[in-house]
């Protein structure tokens, strides 16, 4: 087994473990207090953070654009999104590609 | 068969607009991985077994620059943690005397932010012993769509032009980028959001390794200080 396919299994347990323990105790506990809002605060960070990151300072693929094609596309994805529609998530996803891929022509 | 008819209900619930934006979120992650040159067996398990695309896309990124295993499977872990709320506020409205508990432990498995907030919505107009059964056909449909979506965003990107490629690879972050400013409805989101995303470059620059855990670690403890203090 390859070192990927074990953090896979490793990543999907340590997943679970949430998952399980909210079937176990719920019904017992509330999810109300001040751990669940910074572990709320953590993982929006958490995610806010790599996806900024991606956007500033991408690895792979989106390396052969400009940050300022990235940061468009991203802009015009907003747009369609909150402006255009009514927050319909397939149209602004798709409006963020097509975007990234006509600024890189330009 | 009640259980039967809600199974194929929730499957059609799925197969719409649900299962599309999950379809466009992991073409997008399918080709991201694969412009990483990772192999497609271990992509395409990780959208089953993990079935959270948040940690998987830290799961792949962290993998790329070499991170230690345990700083990974930590920052996938509270990546994750929004499961515990959700299970909480779900699971009870899904009790019934006629299921086990093993099958709410299948059902915990199953549920993403997309299962949950459609069951939450439409749990109202469901009766009580219908719903188990109408999860299980909704999440399924979303977890075959999403597999085949990851394999087929990671052999397109290979075979189609850089051009596509960089499009396809751009809808992950694109994803979550409206996802995460949608989901802004507290003050607490938005702290969290803000001072994220300022320290996930600035962490990235710095330990590349552990960019992500501690952009999040720090930065929501950060959001979580700043935070008006409850009077209760």
């Amino acid at each position: 087994m390859n070192s990927l396919m074990f953090l896979v299994i490793a990543c999907a347990l340590a997943t679970y473990v949430w998952r399980g323990l909210g079937a176990v105790i719920s019904g017992r506990v509330r999810a109300e207090g001040p751990i669940f809002t910074w572990l709320g605060c953590v993982a929006y960070a958490m995610l806010a953070g790599l996806v900024a990151r991606i956007l500033v300072m991408p690895l792979g693929t989106l390396e052969a654009t400009a940050l300022w094609q990235r940061l468009g596309a991203a802009a015009i994805a907003l747009a369609a999104y909150f402006l255009l529609t009514r927050r319909n998530l397939f149209v602004g996803v798709m409006a963020g590609g097509v975007a990234i891929v006509g600024l890189y022509l330009l | 068969m009640t259980g039967r008819s809600a199974v194929l209900e929730g499957a059609r619930e799925a197969a719409g607009v649900p299962a599309a934006v999950l379809v466009a979120g992991y073409i997008g992650f399918g080709a991201l991985a694969a412009g990483h040159g990772l192999p497609l067996a271990a992509i395409v398990a990780s959208t089953v077994a993990v079935w959270a695309l948040p940690a998987q896309l830290i799961l792949v990124e962290m993998h790329t620059v070499g991170a230690p295993v345990v700083a990974t499977v930590l920052a996938a872990m509270l990546s994750s943690a929004r499961f515990l709320p959700m299970t909480l506020t779900l699971m009870p409205m899904m009790r019934h005397a006629r299921y086990r508990g093993w099958q709410y432990l299948v059902a915990a498995q199953l549920l993403s932010l997309t299962g949950w907030a459609m069951a939450m919505a439409r749990f109202a107009d469901i009766e009580q012993a219908r719903r188990l059964p109408w999860f299980f056909g909704f999440t399924l449909v979303c977890v075959v769509a999403s597999a085949a979506a990851t394999a087929i965003g990671y052999a397109v990107a290979d075979a189609l032009t850089p051009l596509i490629k960089i499009g396809l690879v751009f809808l992950a972050p694109a994803y979550y980028l409206l996802i995460l400013l949608g989901s802004v409805r507290d003050r607490a989101t938005a702290y969290a959001l803000a001072c994220g995303a300022a320290a996930g470059p600035v962490a990235f620059v710095y330990a590349p390794e552990w960019g992500v855990l501690i952009a999040g670690l720090g930065g929501g403890t950060l959001a979580y200080l700043l935070l008006p203090k409850r009077t209760s």
